[in-house]
């Protein structure tokens, strides 16, 4: 198989499946460095998701065209801590930096732990929100049996 | 709170007693909580800093956990206290020294908790047990995070969890750590492959004090590496199968050296006692060094005459500024090697006369 770009043999094969449909794409090694699909060693080899979802939706860019940027955050409102600055010191200045450099972090968070979302323990006053919640639904939905298991719930966790 | 009253006192975890502890010397949890709207500590004047020790204050004064806590401020302490309080494993060495402003640390009487507040995040609470007590640690400190929240109110995301000032910490906050002795996995030269079999697992393994710290006296911190899109039982599971193992290879190791080299063995410790009670001058690694083959010695049943207590007060009390304390006095660094060679020749002494 010949690299979809330049004529050399295929050695980065690449599928992407979005609302069923399945898109491929077949590189060579150089080609695919040169988008940046493959980090330049000695970093580690690891896929860039954005890159390649950028070369599926569309793989040949005219020449002419700019080269579009995915929107980087310039940084956080409220504590003033720009992405730069993150970069520089890796620490945030605020607990709204994680949502105003989400885009940012999301790639970093996926390196470091392999996950995106948190799997552990909720705060007590996040818990009884929740439950007060369910059960609120419960009592519209006239479910009173599990309405009052919430309360139980509810009543214990406040203890 | 007069922080000299510690010094005749070992820390719960130095006990030396707790389950698997000819292996495991101690367990550690730490939870990194912060407070919402309040800027993390990179960002924090002087004045937020101070709101968070007075919210911090005010929660363990007014939802008094299990342990009762008190609340030690840092800057008020001298450069001696301060070490003090990291030689007991309280609190860090940036909490002592890099960092400035408002914070301090709160502990109970039996140093089993504690809560830095303003190190990198605003809470650093934390549980220090003997021997390898993984569950027994989450289950006090999962109570005091309790106890706490009912007064705090926590920066928390819902899909991000405990959002914390390094990203490498968010999610649970979790890091557990289990202090290993592996002297006989060092002697064997296994140890090199344990822990690159560790590294490929993603958990990290440290020395004594921390991260960047040298492993003295066959002395490894094993701890978790991820915190996010795992819950803390099964992080805490994950580590306690590893655990398990190491522990195998290193009683293994032990049976191994007391087959084909018993006498050798015999040897080492005898000459590890013997510098230790008749030297004038010794430093805290060689001591450190020494004191490793005593233990192992004790372990193995080749003496009887030292309790492993005793060694864990060895242990703690030649550290410098325990040292200093004892002295009463500031030492330098050759008076210091003075005193703990004194220090250890007179304990050993005392241990080596008949008891009553």
């Amino acid at each position: 198989m010949k690299c979809q770009i330049c004529d050399n043999p295929a050695t980065v094969h690449l599928t992407d499946i979005v609302n069923k449909k399945k898109r491929e794409l077949h590189l060579c090694e150089r080609c695919a460095r040169e988008r940046k699909l493959i980090p330049e060693p000695p970093a580690q080899q690891q896929l860039d998701l954005k890159a390649l979802l950028k070369l599926l939706m569309n793989p040949f860019p005219a020449a002419t065209e700019a080269e579009e940027e995915t929107p980087v955050p310039w940084g956080c409102e409220i504590c003033g801590l720009s992405l730069s600055e993150f970069k520089a010191v890796g620490r945030f200045g605020c607990p709204n930096d994680y949502e105003a450099l989400r885009s940012a972090l999301e790639p970093l968070l996926e390196r470091i732990h392999r996950s995106l979302h948190h799997a552990g323990k909720t705060p007590r006053a996040i818990r009884l929100r929740e439950l007060k919640r369910q059960m609120q639904q419960a009592v519209v939905k006239e479910e009173y049996e599990e309405a009052a298991r919430l309360r139980d719930l509810i009543r214990q966790l406040e203890k | 709170m007069n922080l000299d009253s510690l010094l005749p006192n070992l820390g719960e975890w130095l006990r030396g007693t707790g389950p698997e502890s000819d292996v495991v010397i101690s367990t550690r949890i730490r939870l990194a909580r912060n407070l919402a709207h309040l800027p993390f500590a990179t960002r924090a004047t002087s004045a937020h800093k101070a709101d968070v020790v007075a919210r911090v204050k005010e929660a363990i004064t007014h939802a008094p956990p299990a342990h009762p806590l008190e609340y030690v401020d840092i800057p008020q302490l001298s450069h001696l206290d301060r070490q003090f309080l990291v030689e007991r494993q309280l609190i860090s060495r940036e909490l002592a020294g890099g960092l400035e402003g408002p914070r301090g640390v709160a502990f109970d009487p039996t140093e089993t908790a504690s809560v830095m507040v303003n190190e990198e995040d605003h809470l650093r609470l934390q549980v220090l047990r003997s021997g390898f007590a993984l569950d027994e640690a989450w289950h006090d400190i999962d109570q005091l995070d309790d106890a706490l929240e009912t007064r705090l109110s926590y920066a928390f995301h819902i899909q991000f969890g405990y959002l914390t000032a390094c990203p490498t910490n968010v999610g649970t906050g979790m890091r557990a750590s289990v202090m290993l002795h592996l002297p006989a996995l060092g002697l064997t030269k296994q140890i090199d492959k344990v822990f690159r079999a560790l590294q490929k697992i993603n958990l990290a393994v440290r020395g004594l004090h921390g991260e960047g710290s040298r492993a003295f006296g066959d002395l490894y911190q094993i701890s978790n590496h991820v915190t996010l899109g795992k819950s803390e039982t099964k992080i805490l599971s994950e580590i306690r199968e590893v655990i398990i193992t190491i522990l195998q290879y290193e009683r293994q190791a032990r049976q191994v050296l007391l087959k084909e080299r018993k006498q050798a063995e015999q040897d080492r410790v005898a000459r590890a006692i013997g510098t230790l009670s008749s030297a004038t001058m010794i430093t805290a690694e060689e001591t450190m060094e020494l004191l490793s083959a005593v233990r192992l010695g004790i372990h193995l049943h080749l003496i009887d005459s030292i309790p492993v207590t005793a060694v864990n007060q060895l242990f703690i009390h030649t550290q410098a500024a325990h040292l200093q304390k004892l002295a009463g006095h500031p030492l330098d660094g050759e008076e210091r090697n003075a005193a703990r060679a004194k220090y250890l020749k007179t304990k050993l002494r005392e241990l080596s006369l008949p008891r009553p």
